[in-house]
Protein backbone atom coordinates (compact mmCIF):
# COMPACT_ATOMS: atom_id res chain seq x y z
CA UNK A 1 0.00 0.00 0.00
CA UNK A 2 1.81 3.19 -1.24
CA UNK A 3 0.53 4.63 2.20
CA UNK A 4 2.47 2.99 3.85
CA UNK A 5 5.69 3.25 1.81
CA UNK A 6 8.61 5.68 3.27
CA UNK A 7 10.33 7.44 1.21
CA UNK A 8 14.75 8.38 1.97
CA UNK A 9 15.84 11.81 0.40
CA UNK A 10 19.30 9.40 -0.29
CA UNK A 11 17.04 6.55 -2.26
CA UNK A 12 15.86 9.81 -4.08
CA UNK A 13 19.36 10.75 -5.37
CA UNK A 14 19.53 7.19 -6.78
CA UNK A 15 16.50 7.54 -8.82
CA UNK A 16 17.15 10.00 -11.79
CA UNK A 17 20.78 10.45 -11.66
CA UNK A 18 19.84 12.41 -15.18
CA UNK A 19 17.87 15.25 -13.81
CA UNK A 20 19.28 15.17 -10.08
CA UNK A 21 21.95 17.95 -9.09
CA UNK A 22 24.26 16.63 -6.42
CA UNK A 23 24.77 19.44 -4.65
CA UNK A 24 24.06 19.92 -0.92
CA UNK A 25 23.97 23.73 0.48
CA UNK A 26 24.10 24.84 4.58
CA UNK A 27 22.19 26.91 5.66
CA UNK A 28 21.58 30.64 4.18
CA UNK A 29 20.64 32.38 7.02
CA UNK A 30 19.14 35.28 5.88
CA UNK A 31 16.39 35.57 3.66
CA UNK A 32 15.78 38.10 0.84
CA UNK A 33 12.47 40.32 0.19
CA UNK A 34 10.06 38.94 -1.94
CA UNK A 35 10.84 40.25 -5.43
CA UNK A 36 14.64 39.69 -4.99
CA UNK A 37 16.03 38.05 -7.61
CA UNK A 38 18.73 35.33 -6.51
CA UNK A 39 21.90 37.27 -7.68
CA UNK A 40 24.36 36.30 -4.97
CA UNK A 41 25.21 32.60 -4.46
CA UNK A 42 24.37 31.36 -1.46
CA UNK A 43 26.00 31.58 1.31
CA UNK A 44 28.26 28.31 2.38
CA UNK A 45 27.58 26.66 -0.22
CA UNK A 46 29.62 22.94 0.25
CA UNK A 47 29.33 21.54 -2.92
CA UNK A 48 29.14 18.05 -2.53
CA UNK A 49 30.95 14.52 -4.34
CA UNK A 50 30.19 13.86 -7.50
CA UNK A 51 26.98 11.67 -7.44
CA UNK A 52 27.21 7.76 -8.06
CA UNK A 53 26.63 8.26 -11.57
CA UNK A 54 28.61 10.96 -12.40
CA UNK A 55 25.99 13.70 -12.65
CA UNK A 56 27.34 17.08 -13.18
CA UNK A 57 27.91 18.93 -9.85
CA UNK A 58 26.50 22.34 -9.47
CA UNK A 59 26.08 24.98 -6.65
CA UNK A 60 23.12 25.76 -5.54
CA UNK A 61 20.15 24.75 -3.63
CA UNK A 62 17.37 25.20 -5.74
CA UNK A 63 17.59 24.20 -9.43
CA UNK A 64 14.69 22.45 -10.87
CA UNK A 65 11.32 23.00 -10.76
CA UNK A 66 8.59 20.37 -11.01
CA UNK A 67 5.72 21.72 -13.08
CA UNK A 68 2.54 19.61 -13.06
CA UNK A 69 -0.19 20.36 -16.02
CA UNK A 70 -3.05 19.09 -13.48
CA UNK A 71 -5.79 16.24 -14.52
CA UNK A 72 -5.15 14.91 -18.76
CA UNK A 73 -6.01 11.41 -20.04
CA UNK A 74 -9.90 10.59 -19.13
CA UNK A 75 -9.87 13.40 -16.88
CA UNK A 76 -10.65 16.43 -18.43
CA UNK A 77 -10.84 18.59 -15.02
CA UNK A 78 -12.80 21.35 -15.18
CA UNK A 79 -15.20 21.74 -18.84
CA UNK A 80 -16.11 25.38 -19.67
CA UNK A 81 -17.52 26.64 -22.44
CA UNK A 82 -17.31 25.68 -26.27
CA UNK A 83 -15.52 22.24 -24.84
CA UNK A 84 -13.22 23.68 -23.06
CA UNK A 85 -10.82 21.26 -20.88
CA UNK A 86 -8.63 22.48 -18.33
CA UNK A 87 -6.66 19.41 -18.78
CA UNK A 88 -5.70 21.10 -22.52
CA UNK A 89 -5.22 24.72 -21.22
CA UNK A 90 -3.26 23.81 -18.36
CA UNK A 91 -0.53 21.48 -20.66
CA UNK A 92 -0.15 24.79 -22.74
CA UNK A 93 0.08 26.95 -19.77
CA UNK A 94 3.15 25.09 -18.79
CA UNK A 95 4.93 25.12 -21.81
CA UNK A 96 5.20 28.75 -21.21
CA UNK A 97 5.98 28.16 -17.99
CA UNK A 98 8.59 25.70 -18.69
CA UNK A 99 10.30 28.70 -20.99
CA UNK A 100 10.22 31.10 -18.24
CA UNK A 101 11.73 29.17 -15.73
CA UNK A 102 14.20 27.77 -18.13
CA UNK A 103 15.41 31.77 -18.79
CA UNK A 104 15.86 31.69 -14.86
CA UNK A 105 18.10 29.51 -15.73
CA UNK A 106 16.29 26.34 -13.88
CA UNK A 107 15.68 23.08 -15.30
CA UNK A 108 12.25 22.10 -15.69
CA UNK A 109 10.53 18.33 -15.45
CA UNK A 110 7.13 18.03 -16.22
CA UNK A 111 4.83 15.42 -14.64
CA UNK A 112 3.08 14.82 -18.50
CA UNK A 113 4.10 15.81 -21.64
CA UNK A 114 1.10 14.91 -23.53
CA UNK A 115 -2.81 13.99 -22.96
CA UNK A 116 -1.94 11.19 -20.18
CA UNK A 117 -2.90 11.00 -16.99
CA UNK A 118 -0.15 9.98 -13.94
CA UNK A 119 -1.80 9.15 -10.31
CA UNK A 120 -1.30 11.32 -7.65
CA UNK A 121 1.46 9.78 -6.34
CA UNK A 122 3.44 8.99 -9.78
CA UNK A 123 3.17 13.31 -10.14
CA UNK A 124 4.21 13.49 -6.52
CA UNK A 125 7.19 10.71 -7.46
CA UNK A 126 8.57 12.68 -9.89
CA UNK A 127 9.01 15.78 -7.59
CA UNK A 128 10.15 13.53 -4.63
CA UNK A 129 13.14 11.56 -7.07
CA UNK A 130 14.47 15.10 -7.33
CA UNK A 131 16.85 16.89 -4.85
CA UNK A 132 16.75 20.59 -4.03
CA UNK A 133 13.57 21.42 -6.77
CA UNK A 134 9.87 22.92 -6.02
CA UNK A 135 7.23 21.55 -7.29
CA UNK A 136 4.05 23.98 -9.10
CA UNK A 137 0.82 22.17 -9.74
CA UNK A 138 -1.24 24.24 -12.19
CA UNK A 139 -5.13 24.31 -12.39
CA UNK A 140 -7.67 26.17 -13.93
CA UNK A 141 -11.02 26.93 -12.04
CA UNK A 142 -14.86 26.35 -12.46
CA UNK A 143 -15.51 28.89 -10.56
CA UNK A 144 -13.92 32.67 -9.07
CA UNK A 145 -13.56 36.12 -10.37
CA UNK A 146 -12.46 35.66 -14.54
CA UNK A 147 -8.75 36.90 -14.60
CA UNK A 148 -7.80 36.52 -10.81
CA UNK A 149 -4.62 33.57 -9.93
CA UNK A 150 -4.49 31.86 -6.74
CA UNK A 151 -1.57 29.94 -5.10
CA UNK A 152 -2.60 27.40 -2.76
CA UNK A 153 -0.34 25.61 -0.26
CA UNK A 154 -1.33 22.68 1.67
CA UNK A 155 -3.35 22.74 4.73
CA UNK A 156 -1.45 21.23 8.12
CA UNK A 157 -0.68 17.84 8.59
CA UNK A 158 0.16 16.31 11.27
CA UNK A 159 3.97 16.57 12.38
CA UNK A 160 6.57 14.02 11.16
CA UNK A 161 8.97 13.21 13.55
CA UNK A 162 12.45 12.70 12.33
CA UNK A 163 12.68 8.80 11.75
CA UNK A 164 15.92 8.32 10.08
CA UNK A 165 15.19 10.94 7.84
CA UNK A 166 11.85 9.10 6.14
CA UNK A 167 8.94 10.56 5.96
CA UNK A 168 5.41 9.35 5.59
CA UNK A 169 4.26 9.06 1.85
CA UNK A 170 1.36 10.17 2.71
CA UNK A 171 2.35 13.68 4.28
CA UNK A 172 4.95 13.82 2.75
CA UNK A 173 4.91 17.37 2.38
CA UNK A 174 4.38 17.65 6.27
CA UNK A 175 7.84 19.22 6.83
CA UNK A 176 7.99 21.18 3.83
CA UNK A 177 4.65 23.55 4.82
CA UNK A 178 6.46 26.27 5.94
CA UNK A 179 9.26 26.42 2.99
CA UNK A 180 5.58 25.80 0.82
CA UNK A 181 4.13 29.23 2.01
CA UNK A 182 6.77 31.29 1.60
CA UNK A 183 7.25 30.24 -2.26
CA UNK A 184 3.28 30.23 -2.39
CA UNK A 185 3.38 33.98 -1.26
CA UNK A 186 6.39 34.85 -3.51
CA UNK A 187 4.42 33.61 -6.34
CA UNK A 188 1.05 34.86 -5.74
CA UNK A 189 2.63 38.44 -4.97
CA UNK A 190 3.92 38.40 -8.18
CA UNK A 191 0.67 37.17 -10.08
CA UNK A 192 -1.51 40.02 -7.60
CA UNK A 193 0.44 42.65 -9.14
CA UNK A 194 -0.13 41.04 -12.74
CA UNK A 195 -3.66 40.00 -11.82
CA UNK A 196 -5.67 42.75 -10.12
CA UNK A 197 -8.51 40.59 -7.80
CA UNK A 198 -6.41 38.04 -7.24
CA UNK A 199 -5.47 37.52 -2.79
CA UNK A 200 -2.50 39.02 -1.45
CA UNK A 201 -1.13 36.28 0.27
CA UNK A 202 -1.17 32.36 -0.73
CA UNK A 203 -4.08 30.76 0.92
CA UNK A 204 -4.31 26.52 2.24
CA UNK A 205 -6.75 24.18 1.40
CA UNK A 206 -6.09 20.19 1.28
CA UNK A 207 -5.20 19.69 -1.82
CA UNK A 208 -4.26 16.27 -2.56
CA UNK A 209 -2.00 16.15 -5.01
CA UNK A 210 0.34 18.55 -2.98
CA UNK A 211 0.34 16.15 0.63
CA UNK A 212 2.67 13.28 -1.18
CA UNK A 213 5.00 15.45 -2.66
CA UNK A 214 7.93 16.23 -0.43
CA UNK A 215 9.08 19.23 -2.00
CA UNK A 216 8.51 23.05 -1.32
CA UNK A 217 4.65 22.58 -3.30
CA UNK A 218 2.23 24.92 -4.54
CA UNK A 219 -1.09 24.79 -6.61
CA UNK A 220 -1.69 27.67 -8.87
CA UNK A 221 -5.54 27.78 -10.05
CA UNK A 222 -6.49 30.10 -12.32
CA UNK A 223 -9.90 31.72 -12.73
CA UNK A 224 -12.16 30.20 -14.69
CA UNK A 225 -13.16 27.96 -17.69
CA UNK A 226 -16.28 29.80 -17.52
CA UNK A 227 -14.70 32.70 -19.62
CA UNK A 228 -16.64 33.00 -23.10
CA UNK A 229 -13.58 32.91 -25.13
CA UNK A 230 -10.48 30.68 -24.60
CA UNK A 231 -8.30 33.30 -25.58
CA UNK A 232 -9.16 35.36 -22.01
CA UNK A 233 -7.49 32.62 -20.82
CA UNK A 234 -4.56 32.36 -22.99
CA UNK A 235 -3.42 36.07 -22.67
CA UNK A 236 -3.34 35.36 -18.96
CA UNK A 237 0.06 32.28 -19.62
CA UNK A 238 2.79 34.37 -19.99
CA UNK A 239 2.24 36.25 -17.38
CA UNK A 240 0.89 32.91 -14.57
CA UNK A 241 4.41 32.05 -16.51
CA UNK A 242 6.59 35.26 -15.34
CA UNK A 243 4.76 35.16 -11.95
CA UNK A 244 6.03 31.96 -11.16
CA UNK A 245 9.40 31.54 -12.53
CA UNK A 246 10.16 35.25 -10.52
CA UNK A 247 8.57 33.76 -7.44
CA UNK A 248 10.89 30.53 -7.99
CA UNK A 249 13.76 32.75 -8.49
CA UNK A 250 12.99 34.79 -5.20
CA UNK A 251 12.78 31.57 -3.51
CA UNK A 252 15.64 29.93 -4.02
CA UNK A 253 18.33 31.59 -1.49
CA UNK A 254 15.64 30.51 0.92
CA UNK A 255 15.26 27.58 0.11
CA UNK A 256 17.95 24.84 1.73
CA UNK A 257 18.21 21.60 0.99
CA UNK A 258 19.79 19.64 4.11
CA UNK A 259 23.74 18.67 3.90
CA UNK A 260 23.04 15.62 5.34
CA UNK A 261 21.37 13.14 2.46
CA UNK A 262 17.52 12.16 3.89
CA UNK A 263 17.75 14.76 7.18
CA UNK A 264 14.35 16.96 6.57
CA UNK A 265 14.70 20.88 6.12
CA UNK B 1 -69.60 -19.64 -51.77
CA UNK B 2 -66.54 -17.57 -52.55
CA UNK B 3 -67.96 -14.00 -52.33
CA UNK B 4 -69.69 -14.64 -49.17
CA UNK B 5 -66.12 -15.62 -47.32
CA UNK B 6 -64.98 -12.85 -48.79
CA UNK B 7 -67.83 -11.01 -47.42
CA UNK B 8 -67.61 -12.72 -44.25
CA UNK B 9 -63.61 -11.84 -43.81
CA UNK B 10 -64.22 -8.15 -44.58
CA UNK B 11 -66.56 -7.74 -42.00
CA UNK B 12 -64.44 -9.81 -39.51
CA UNK B 13 -61.91 -7.59 -40.55
CA UNK B 14 -63.60 -4.26 -40.24
CA UNK B 15 -64.97 -5.02 -36.70
CA UNK B 16 -61.25 -5.86 -35.54
CA UNK B 17 -60.04 -2.17 -37.43
CA UNK B 18 -62.85 -0.93 -35.10
CA UNK B 19 -62.15 -2.44 -31.87
CA UNK B 20 -58.60 -1.95 -32.48
CA UNK B 21 -59.19 2.05 -32.99
CA UNK B 22 -61.61 2.05 -29.94
CA UNK B 23 -59.16 -0.07 -27.51
CA UNK B 24 -55.34 1.22 -28.98
CA UNK B 25 -55.99 4.41 -27.35
CA UNK B 26 -57.14 3.15 -23.87
CA UNK B 27 -54.32 0.97 -23.96
CA UNK B 28 -52.15 3.96 -24.29
CA UNK B 29 -53.93 5.61 -21.16
CA UNK B 30 -53.08 2.60 -19.29
CA UNK B 31 -49.33 2.07 -20.34
CA UNK B 32 -49.27 6.00 -19.56
CA UNK B 33 -50.71 5.22 -16.23
CA UNK B 34 -48.32 2.57 -15.45
CA UNK B 35 -45.12 4.35 -16.57
CA UNK B 36 -46.08 7.27 -14.31
CA UNK B 37 -46.90 5.26 -11.59
CA UNK B 38 -44.02 3.03 -11.57
CA UNK B 39 -41.63 6.91 -11.48
CA UNK B 40 -43.67 7.44 -9.32
CA UNK B 41 -43.25 4.39 -7.13
CA UNK B 42 -39.13 4.77 -8.11
CA UNK B 43 -39.38 8.45 -6.65
CA UNK B 44 -41.17 7.25 -4.31
CA UNK B 45 -38.81 4.76 -2.84
CA UNK B 46 -35.66 7.01 -3.39
CA UNK B 47 -37.04 9.56 -0.80
CA UNK B 48 -38.32 7.14 1.36
CA UNK B 49 -34.39 5.80 1.35
CA UNK B 50 -33.07 9.26 1.78
CA UNK B 51 -35.76 10.40 3.30
CA UNK B 52 -34.52 13.88 4.87
CA UNK B 53 -35.11 14.31 8.58
CA UNK B 54 -38.69 15.57 9.25
CA UNK B 55 -38.48 18.82 11.28
CA UNK B 56 -40.36 17.98 14.47
CA UNK B 57 -42.23 20.97 15.28
CA UNK B 58 -42.16 19.59 19.08
CA UNK B 59 -38.62 20.44 18.92
CA UNK B 60 -37.42 24.05 19.82
CA UNK B 61 -36.70 26.49 17.18
CA UNK B 62 -33.76 27.93 17.17
CA UNK B 63 -31.77 30.15 15.33
CA UNK B 64 -29.56 27.74 13.14
CA UNK B 65 -26.20 29.85 11.68
CA UNK B 66 -26.09 27.96 7.41
CA UNK B 67 -23.30 29.08 5.80
CA UNK B 68 -23.68 29.50 2.30
CA UNK B 69 -21.65 31.79 -0.78
CA UNK B 70 -21.93 35.26 0.02
CA UNK B 71 -20.71 36.03 -3.49
CA UNK B 72 -20.58 33.38 -6.26
CA UNK B 73 -17.96 34.96 -7.87
CA UNK B 74 -15.73 36.03 -4.52
CA UNK B 75 -15.53 32.61 -3.16
CA UNK B 76 -16.27 33.25 -0.05
CA UNK B 77 -19.28 32.06 2.77
CA UNK B 78 -21.35 34.25 5.14
CA UNK B 79 -23.41 33.06 7.81
CA UNK B 80 -27.27 32.92 7.54
CA UNK B 81 -29.42 32.65 9.94
CA UNK B 82 -32.52 30.75 9.95
CA UNK B 83 -35.02 30.00 12.92
CA UNK B 84 -35.85 26.37 12.99
CA UNK B 85 -36.71 23.74 14.80
CA UNK B 86 -33.79 21.82 15.71
CA UNK B 87 -33.86 18.13 17.52
CA UNK B 88 -31.48 18.23 20.69
CA UNK B 89 -29.69 14.83 19.86
CA UNK B 90 -26.63 15.98 18.14
CA UNK B 91 -27.14 13.08 15.14
CA UNK B 92 -30.65 14.25 14.12
CA UNK B 93 -29.58 18.10 14.79
CA UNK B 94 -27.03 17.74 11.96
CA UNK B 95 -29.16 15.62 9.57
CA UNK B 96 -31.68 18.78 9.70
CA UNK B 97 -29.09 21.16 9.52
CA UNK B 98 -26.81 19.45 6.54
CA UNK B 99 -30.39 19.22 4.68
CA UNK B 100 -31.54 22.34 5.21
CA UNK B 101 -27.34 23.18 3.67
CA UNK B 102 -28.52 21.22 1.01
CA UNK B 103 -31.75 21.97 0.35
CA UNK B 104 -29.76 25.85 -0.82
CA UNK B 105 -30.36 29.20 0.01
CA UNK B 106 -33.54 31.52 -1.25
CA UNK B 107 -30.56 32.47 -4.02
CA UNK B 108 -29.73 29.67 -5.89
CA UNK B 109 -26.50 31.66 -6.81
CA UNK B 110 -25.19 31.58 -3.00
CA UNK B 111 -25.92 27.62 -3.46
CA UNK B 112 -22.39 25.91 -2.20
CA UNK B 113 -23.78 22.10 -2.96
CA UNK B 114 -24.99 20.51 -5.71
CA UNK B 115 -28.94 20.30 -5.56
CA UNK B 116 -29.21 17.14 -6.41
CA UNK B 117 -27.07 15.81 -3.93
CA UNK B 118 -28.51 13.96 -0.69
CA UNK B 119 -27.16 13.46 2.87
CA UNK B 120 -27.44 9.39 2.51
CA UNK B 121 -26.47 9.03 6.45
CA UNK B 122 -24.45 10.58 9.61
CA UNK B 123 -22.95 9.35 12.53
CA UNK B 124 -20.95 10.80 15.21
CA UNK B 125 -18.36 8.32 16.90
CA UNK B 126 -17.30 8.61 20.62
CA UNK B 127 -14.47 10.77 20.29
CA UNK B 128 -16.05 13.33 18.55
CA UNK B 129 -15.61 12.45 14.74
CA UNK B 130 -18.94 12.38 12.58
CA UNK B 131 -18.93 10.89 9.22
CA UNK B 132 -21.00 12.49 6.89
CA UNK B 133 -22.00 9.98 3.64
CA UNK B 134 -23.39 12.13 0.58
CA UNK B 135 -24.55 10.90 -2.54
CA UNK B 136 -22.63 10.28 -5.58
CA UNK B 137 -24.32 13.67 -7.21
CA UNK B 138 -21.97 15.49 -4.36
CA UNK B 139 -18.53 14.45 -6.79
CA UNK B 140 -19.94 14.67 -9.95
CA UNK B 141 -22.37 17.69 -9.90
CA UNK B 142 -19.92 20.08 -7.87
CA UNK B 143 -17.88 22.17 -10.15
CA UNK B 144 -14.42 21.06 -10.50
CA UNK B 145 -11.75 23.10 -8.82
CA UNK B 146 -9.71 23.66 -5.38
CA UNK B 147 -11.56 27.25 -4.83
CA UNK B 148 -15.52 25.28 -5.53
CA UNK B 149 -14.37 22.23 -3.83
CA UNK B 150 -12.88 23.93 -0.68
CA UNK B 151 -15.75 26.24 -0.66
CA UNK B 152 -18.13 23.09 -0.43
CA UNK B 153 -16.58 21.54 2.27
CA UNK B 154 -15.63 24.51 4.43
CA UNK B 155 -19.74 25.48 3.98
CA UNK B 156 -20.65 21.26 5.89
CA UNK B 157 -17.72 22.14 8.28
CA UNK B 158 -18.59 25.55 9.18
CA UNK B 159 -22.28 25.02 9.33
CA UNK B 160 -21.78 21.81 11.81
CA UNK B 161 -19.41 23.88 13.54
CA UNK B 162 -22.47 26.85 14.17
CA UNK B 163 -24.38 24.33 14.94
CA UNK B 164 -23.20 21.08 16.44
CA UNK B 165 -20.34 21.36 19.14
CA UNK B 166 -20.45 17.85 19.96
CA UNK B 167 -18.40 17.17 16.37
CA UNK B 168 -15.12 17.79 16.34
CA UNK B 169 -13.82 16.18 13.04
CA UNK B 170 -15.82 15.37 10.09
CA UNK B 171 -15.47 12.51 7.46
CA UNK B 172 -17.34 13.16 4.29
CA UNK B 173 -17.50 9.36 2.51
CA UNK B 174 -19.07 9.03 -1.17
CA UNK B 175 -22.11 6.21 -1.29
CA UNK B 176 -20.96 4.95 1.70
CA UNK B 177 -17.21 5.15 0.21
CA UNK B 178 -13.19 6.94 0.85
CA UNK B 179 -12.51 8.49 -2.01
CA UNK B 180 -9.70 10.21 -2.23
CA UNK B 181 -10.74 13.87 -3.98
CA UNK B 182 -13.80 15.29 -3.92
CA UNK B 183 -13.80 16.30 -7.66
CA UNK B 184 -10.07 16.06 -8.20
CA UNK B 185 -8.59 18.70 -6.21
CA UNK B 186 -9.66 18.67 -2.33
CA UNK B 187 -8.51 15.59 -0.27
CA UNK B 188 -11.74 13.25 1.47
CA UNK B 189 -8.97 11.03 2.69
CA UNK B 190 -8.52 12.56 6.43
CA UNK B 191 -10.86 14.50 8.59
CA UNK B 192 -11.85 17.97 8.74
CA UNK B 193 -11.29 19.94 11.77
CA UNK B 194 -15.05 21.26 13.04
CA UNK B 195 -14.79 22.62 16.59
CA UNK B 196 -11.52 22.47 18.10
CA UNK B 197 -12.47 23.43 21.62
CA UNK B 198 -14.01 21.54 24.21
CA UNK B 199 -16.96 19.70 23.72
CA UNK B 200 -20.41 19.99 25.33
CA UNK B 201 -22.34 17.30 27.81
CA UNK B 202 -23.48 15.09 25.44
CA UNK B 203 -27.17 16.11 25.36
CA UNK B 204 -27.86 12.23 24.20
CA UNK B 205 -25.29 10.58 26.17
CA UNK B 206 -26.52 7.12 24.06
CA UNK B 207 -25.67 8.63 21.16
CA UNK B 208 -21.99 10.57 22.06
CA UNK B 209 -21.58 8.54 25.48
CA UNK B 210 -17.80 10.23 25.86
CA UNK B 211 -17.00 13.09 23.55
CA UNK B 212 -13.65 14.43 24.93
CA UNK B 213 -11.32 17.05 23.99
CA UNK B 214 -8.81 15.22 23.25
CA UNK B 215 -7.32 14.48 20.08
CA UNK B 216 -8.04 11.62 18.23
CA UNK B 217 -5.30 8.67 17.95
CA UNK B 218 -6.20 5.99 16.14
CA UNK B 219 -5.72 3.84 18.36
CA UNK B 220 -8.31 4.55 20.94
CA UNK B 221 -10.80 5.65 17.78
CA UNK B 222 -12.38 2.22 17.72
CA UNK B 223 -15.78 2.84 16.59
CA UNK B 224 -18.79 2.80 18.49
CA UNK B 225 -20.86 -0.76 17.96
CA UNK B 226 -23.54 1.42 15.60
CA UNK B 227 -21.03 2.36 13.09
CA UNK B 228 -18.59 -0.15 13.41
CA UNK B 229 -19.44 -1.58 10.14
CA UNK B 230 -18.92 1.90 8.26
CA UNK B 231 -15.31 2.31 8.69
CA UNK B 232 -12.55 -0.31 9.03
CA UNK B 233 -9.88 0.47 11.50
CA UNK B 234 -7.33 1.10 9.62
CA UNK B 235 -9.27 3.92 8.00
CA UNK B 236 -10.12 5.34 11.11
CA UNK B 237 -10.63 8.94 11.10
CA UNK B 238 -7.34 10.70 13.13
CA UNK B 239 -4.93 8.44 10.53
CA UNK B 240 -4.44 11.98 8.53
CA UNK B 241 -6.52 14.10 10.99
CA UNK B 242 -5.65 17.33 10.33
CA UNK B 243 -5.72 18.95 13.84
CA UNK B 244 -5.33 22.98 12.96
CA UNK B 245 -7.27 23.16 9.91
CA UNK B 246 -9.61 25.06 10.12
CA UNK B 247 -11.66 25.93 7.23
Amino acid sequence: MVRLLFVAFQAAVMVSPSQVPSQTQQAAPSTPAPGTPSAGSPQGVAGSAASPFGAQVQQGALNIVVVDPAHGGTDPGARGTGGMRESEIVLDFAIQVRRALELQGFQVVQTRQGNDNPSFDDRSATANAQRGAVFVTLHISSTGLPGTARVYVNSDLPPVANSNGMIPWDRAQAPFLGLSKTFGDLVQGFLTQRFKGSPDAAQTASVRQLRTTAAPAIAVEISSVTVEDRADLDRMAPGVADAIARGAAAFKPSYVVPRTPGALP
Amino acid sequence: MTPRWKYWLIGGLVIVVIAAAIYFPILRRRVKRAARLQQQSEEQARRELTQPIAINPGDPRVKAKLFWASDAIDSTLAPVTVELPLSNDPVLRSKQVLNTLLAGPVDAESRTLPPDALLLAFYIMPDGTAIADFSEALATSIPSGIVSEQMAVNSITRTLEANVPQVQRLKILIHGQEVETLAGHLDLTGTFVVNTGPAQAPVQPATTPSVTDKPATPAADKPAAPVSGTLTPDKAPGKLAQPERKP
